[in-house]
């Protein structure tokens, strides 16, 4: 579904990837950990071109980054959802579903709205389609969040840090909303810190360390036993 | 006290003469107004835009027009354009061609600070979801800005008004230039100059009232 080779991403002088290569296969659910500043959300960032990889191809569903292609047609079909959920606070919860595929994918606005309250539904809202994001706690902004990107019925999810800015009583309804997504077989990319999550929805497990993918593997091996000492000492600081 | 002396009678009988003026101060500045929004909306846009060319021509737009007094661009409407279309040019339409050029100056200014003002996790947003640029800018960007740009744009809107009584050099027959015709047949000019005052000040506190009520409004919007 995803395929990166030889990413390098430099902000400045300060080079944030120095060449990452990574496969994703469809309905797989890849979890990425490292420390901050390890360059694992500017990796995320990469696969939707928020950020603009300095050289390296990405691939997404067969059509190539960059290369002549309509890159809205590929954010078309990737989801992201980020740490600070960035709901747009003018419109409602319907609105900001509804949004994106009526002007992106030419949706009636009838079939849109339908979608969106199944959509609402589905993440536990289905009785806050009117409110505004700032009548809803963070928790519930960010099921909002995931219902919008969900509404362009996209191919992969990305997820940025989706529960740091949220308060620890509302991870776990967010994690849910994530966790029924992977059963679906919703392929998925989180980049996160909840180690609960990686290993009970994570196929596979990143860690991500000054710029590299420093060690890969299934997560009970990877929290279990770690190979390489910079994973040793990062998991021992958090778990 | 000299005031006392005052030709109150005159003052009255100048009154609809400079009511009338005053209507003309609010047509040209209500239409520079609206004319400056529009195409200050363009160059604001254009200043943030990544392509270099646009955002130079804006900038030099923008530091030309502020960086030169309004008296000065009128007279290079009105006295300098003519010289090279070869045309004269009706005072009117000179004095708001002026005003709006230069208002559109730094309404672009407030626009810009207004659009960049809006958290770029928004931006970020509508590209994730697929929209394009200007889809982001449409839907997204520009309603939240323009509800932060109410107050300025009224501050600029009151300089404005303020500021179109400089077309009276050009003989255009608004509030100040009625103010000195009334003067060069009455030498009232205490009398003439405190109504004129006086009407600018009622016009400007009241814009202040209706963009005070405006951006009230818009905030009980923002909390529903």
């Amino acid at each position: 579904m995803i395929s990166v080779r030889n990413l390098r991403k430099s902000f400045g002088r300060a080079e944030v990837l120095k060449g990452v290569n990574l496969d994703i296969a469809e309905k797989e659910v890849v979890v990425i950990i490292g420390p901050s500043g390890s360059g694992k959300s500017t990796l995320l960032r990469c696969l939707n071109y928020l950020e603009q990889p300095t050289s390296g191809e990405i691939t997404v569903d067969g059509m190539t980054l960059g290369g002549g292609t309509d890159i809205n047609k590929i954010r078309a079909e990737v989801g992201m959802v980020f740490q600070r959920f960035n709901l747009f606070p003018h419109m409602t919860a319907m609105d900001n579903i509804t949004l994106a595929p009526m002007k992106v994918r030419g949706v009636s606005k009838e079939e849109a709205e339908a979608d969106a309250l199944r959509l609402l539904a589905k993440v536990g809202l289905a009785d806050r389609a009117a409110a505004y994001p700032e009548q809803l706690s963070g928790g519930q902004q960010q099921r909002v969040a995931i219902a919008r990107a969900l509404a362009m019925k996209p191919k992969v999810m990305l997820f940025d840090e989706p529960t740091s800015a949220l308060d620890p009583e509302m991870v776990k309804e967010v994690l849910q909303v994530m966790k029924d997504l992977a059963r679906e077989g919703m392929t998925m990319a989180v980049v996160t810190h909840e180690m609960g999550f990686a290993r009970e929805v994570g196929d596979r497990v990143l860690f991500v360390d000054q710029g590299v993918i420093m060690e890969e593997g299934e997560p009970e091996e990877i929290f279990s036993h770690p190979k390489e000492e910079r994973t040793r000492e990062f998991l021992s600081k958090i778990l | 006290m000299k005031w006392l002396d005052m030709n109150f009678e005159l003052m009255a009988q100048a009154m609809p003469l400079l009511l009338m003026g005053a209507g003309v101060t609010i047509k040209i500045t209500a239409i520079s107004v609206l004319l400056g929004i529009l195409i200050g909306l363009f160059i604001g846009i254009a200043r943030i835009s990544t392509n270099r060319v646009i955002h130079l021509v804006a900038a030099v737009y923008v530091d030309f027009l502020r960086g030169t007094p309004l008296l000065v661009q009128i007279f290079l409407v009105y006295f300098a354009l003519p010289v090279v279309t070869g045309q004269r040019i009706d005072p009117f339409l000179a004095a708001i061609a002026a005003c709006s050029i230069n208002s559109s100056a730094y309404v672009a200014e407030i626009f810009r600070a207004g659009i960049q003002s809006i958290d770029a996790g928004q931006m970020e947003a509508g590209r994730s979801l697929g929209m394009t640029w200007t889809q982001t800018m449409r839907y997204i960007i520009v309603p939240q800005a323009a509800r932060r740009v109410i107050p300025p744009l009224g501050n600029e809107f009151i300089a404005l008004l303020k500021d179109s009584s400089l077309v009276s050099v050009i003989g255009f027959e608004e509030l100040t230039r009625r103010g000195q015709l009334i003067i060069a047949r009455t030498y009232a000019s205490l009398e003439i100059w405190l109504c004129v005052a006086i009407i600018y000040l009622a016009m400007t506190v009241s814009i202040s009232r209706l963009v005070a009520w405006l951006e009230r409004r818009y905030q009980i919007d923002d909390q529903r």
